[in-house]
């Protein structure tokens, strides 16, 4: 019982990293209607540019606003140079485009930092473990990324619901060209919401720095997840994509953590293993195919 | 146009001229991973077969070397089309480098398939070891259990009970807990296998606790490794429960990447920087001196795999095209390793002495991997039995 106490704490914050990436993966299909999978590069931008600021520097906090911003600036300069010409087009010209960007991004980052991995150390505040209850010793590291998570959520649904930026995002996402027609600088407007949704990818790619290693194609690992995360939350539904996110990271951790050792019980060991590792990476694609089955447009369908 | 044309046939001219007085150089093709978390390991075994031949300018065994390295990019379909590419392409015979086992279990049967011959630096999968060996795959690092049954055995000479084995799910990773349990004693508190693309180890962290083993032996390659120990200190593990590794787990790089945290890992190597023998101080310090830091036993191992192809050339006058001519020479091993006693077992794979180490503080703070005692000697394989050559 502690055990499974324990992973889901893992799973949570399997979860808020997951959501960080999917809010802006979902605010920008839903409200641009575009599918951007160079979203996974803005991750690994944002943990690039924390990692080389934090080896320059040595301060992991003043590396924080140096991702943030290299991830906004590089969502934008992609929005302006790229992405605002595919609004028109349709989805397979888009996956292509971004998927070429993928391919740029990781060109770039190996011509510029090169292919080994980087390594951040933990800031020294959070560092260590403490005790969370039920004797588990937890890392305090692990936490300060659920809170941020959890202070992000809280903060995008006030951001959405109750200031006018978040009227003109909801009201872009329902009815696109009333909103133009009311005269409000919708180009502006998406330029903006590209921005966040790159900002947030950067804070999850920073944050998930000092954990794992800062490598070439670290964004693309967890882009799949992702987009899991965001199809089984409903497509533009920032709710969907909160809790789509702590499902699939609890069912993701929980399936790694429990299956091989269930499957144990009813067959010989080394099979067992073989089979529980085998499904628990099918598990969270089953759950997809599961929530499609019932719910086709997602849990939280955005709109109409 | 006309010009560079002009320009190139002068070229070619000029080339084939210098070539025609000397030997035509034979081709090696390098397939081996340089992208992605285990980019330092093909990086390593570039470096150390570069090595080789510059000690000896540019020759092995006497022989001229144009050496061709290409990225897999940690794909077994890009190891593949390389192959592929390499053989048919630029006519290469004789290829090397693979890191990784699901690439070679991948790649190498095309190039034996096609009359090339393999020589592996590094990956000894169990499938090629066993009644699919060849006669022209020849393994000069390890065959994969090998690594992990001599960390089995330290970890029951070193008397420990209970352990925790983790690796990931891929053909190394089964060689890997298959090899440990053969030579551990002791009772398997719990068995995980990770996902080979996996850098978040939480979930795995959490249920050994849960399992309260008194040793924990794990398989993490390259960047993977470094993940692993990283977050064993912050989950609050280390310091409570022991670790013994086999020398993929904490090479030299690990070890510097994960810094403090690494000393008073067990590992078990065949090869380490301290070992003293002249050939291999003449390699550490030639390693050093170009490339300006410490050689892991992965470069370690494709400098042994240059001075066996040198060896064999040497005995071949240089010829590639006799097969049976080249396997006759390869086989007596007539290189000096630098790992010490040397020869290949009746599968082709090597048979060789293990021993065990310890991360300890160096000198500067940073750790250093200390050779210890021999646990094992003139260790094969328990494929070989199967093996009809």
């Amino acid at each position: 019982m502690v055990l499974v106490y324990e992973q889901v704490l893992n799973g949570l914050q399997l979860g808020v990293t997951l959501f960080l990436l999917a809010a802006g993966l979902t605010l920008i299909f839903g409200i641009m209607g575009v599918i951007n999978l160079a979203h996974g590069s803005l991750y690994m931008v944002g943990a690039y540019a924390a990692a080389l600021t934090a080896a320059k520097i040595g301060s992991f906090l003043l590396a924080v606003p140096a991702g943030l911003a290299a991830a906004a600036l590089a969502g934008m300069a992609m929005e302006y140079l790229v992405i605002r010409h595919l609004y028109a087009r349709d989805h397979l010209d888009q996956v292509l485009a971004t998927f070429g960007l993928i391919l740029f991004f990781n060109q770039a980052v190996v011509l510029l930092v090169g292919r080994q991995p980087l390594f951040v150390a933990i800031p020294a505040a959070l560092d260590g473990a403490v005790p969370v209850g039920a004797g588990i010793q937890y890392p305090v590291y692990r936490l300060a990324i659920l809170a941020v998570g959890i202070a992000v959520a809280i903060g995008l649904y006030l951001l959405i619901g109750r200031t006018r930026l978040g009227m003109l995002v909801r009201a872009g996402a329902t009815h696109r060209d009333m909103v133009r027609a009311l005269g409000v600088d919708i180009r502006l407007l998406y330029t903006i919401v590209f921005g966040l949704g790159a900002l947030l990818a950067g804070l999850a790619g920073l944050m998930a720095g000092p954990l794992l290693a800062v490598q070439v194609g670290m964004g693309e690992q967890i882009l799949i997840l992702t987009f899991v995360v965001v199809v089984i939350g409903g497509l533009g539904s920032i709710r969907g994509a909160f809790f789509g996110a702590l499902i699939v990271g609890v069912v993701d951790t929980l399936l790694r953590a429990f299956l091989p050792g269930a499957l144990r019980t009813v067959m010989q060991g080394s099979e067992a293993d073989a089979l529980g590792a085998g499904l628990s990476s099918m598990g969270v694609y089953l759950l997809m195919a599961a929530v499609l089955l019932v719910r086709p447009r997602g849990l939280f369908p955005a709109h109409g | 146009m006309t010009g560079r044309t002009l320009l190139i046939a002068a070229m070619l001219a000029a080339v084939g001229a210098s070539a025609a007085g000397a030997q035509e150089p034979v081709k090696i093709g390098m397939i081996t991973t340089l992208s992605g978390p285990g980019g330092y390991i093909g990086q390593d075994i570039r470096d150390g077969f570069q090595i080789a031949l510059d000690l000896e300018g540019g020759k092995l065994g006497g022989v001229p070397i144009q050496l061709l390295v290409e990225d897999d990019g940690f794909k077994p379909g890009q190891g593949k089309q390389v192959a592929d590419r390499m053989m048919k392409s630029d006519k290469v015979k004789l290829l090397t480098g693979i890191v990784f086992s699901n690439i070679a279990v991948a790649t190498v049967p095309d190039v034996l398939d096609a009359d090339g011959i393999y020589v592996s630096p590094n990956a000894g999968p169990s499938n090629f070891a066993g009644k699919d060996c060849h006669r022209n795959y020849f393994v000069v690092s390890w065959q994969n259990d090998n690594l992990h049954e001599s960390a089995g055995q330290n970890a029951t000479v070193l008397g420990y009970k209970k352990a925790f084995i983790l690796a990931p799910n891929y053909q190394a990773g089964k060689d890997a807990l298959a090899g440990f349990k053969r030579f551990f004693k002791g009772e398997i508190a719990g068995e995980v296998y990770t996902r080979l693309d996996q850098t978040d180890y939480a979930a795995e962290m959490a249920q050994i606790r849960a399992a309260n083993p008194d040793v924990v032996f794990q398989f993490h390659p390259g960047g993977l490794g470094i993940a692993f120990m990283r977050q064993y200190q912050q989950a609050g593990l280390l310091g409570q429960v022991p670790m013994v590794v086999a020398a993929p787990s904490m090479d030299a790089t690990t070890a510097s990447a994960v810094g403090e945290a690494a000393v008073g890992v067990n590992l078990t190597t065949h090869w380490n920087t301290d070992f003293d023998n002249p050939g291999s101080k003449r390699f550490v310090e030639a390693f050093q001196k170009k490339f300006n830091r410490a050689p892991t036993f992965y470069a370690s191992q494709s400098y042994d795999t240059a001075l066996a192809i040198g060896a064999a050339l040497k005995g071949t006058g240089g010829k590639v095209d006799d097969t049976e001519a080249f396997r006759r020479e390869m086989l007596k091993a007539s290189f000096s390793s630098i790992r010490g006693p040397f020869k290949f077992g009746p599968n082709q794979h090597p048979i060789q002495d293990w021993w065990a180490a310890k991360v300890e503080k160096g000198p500067d703070g940073k750790p250093v991997i200390k050779t210890t005692t021999k646990v094992m000697s003139n260790h094969g394989d328990v494929y070989a039995k199967d093996c009809k050559l």
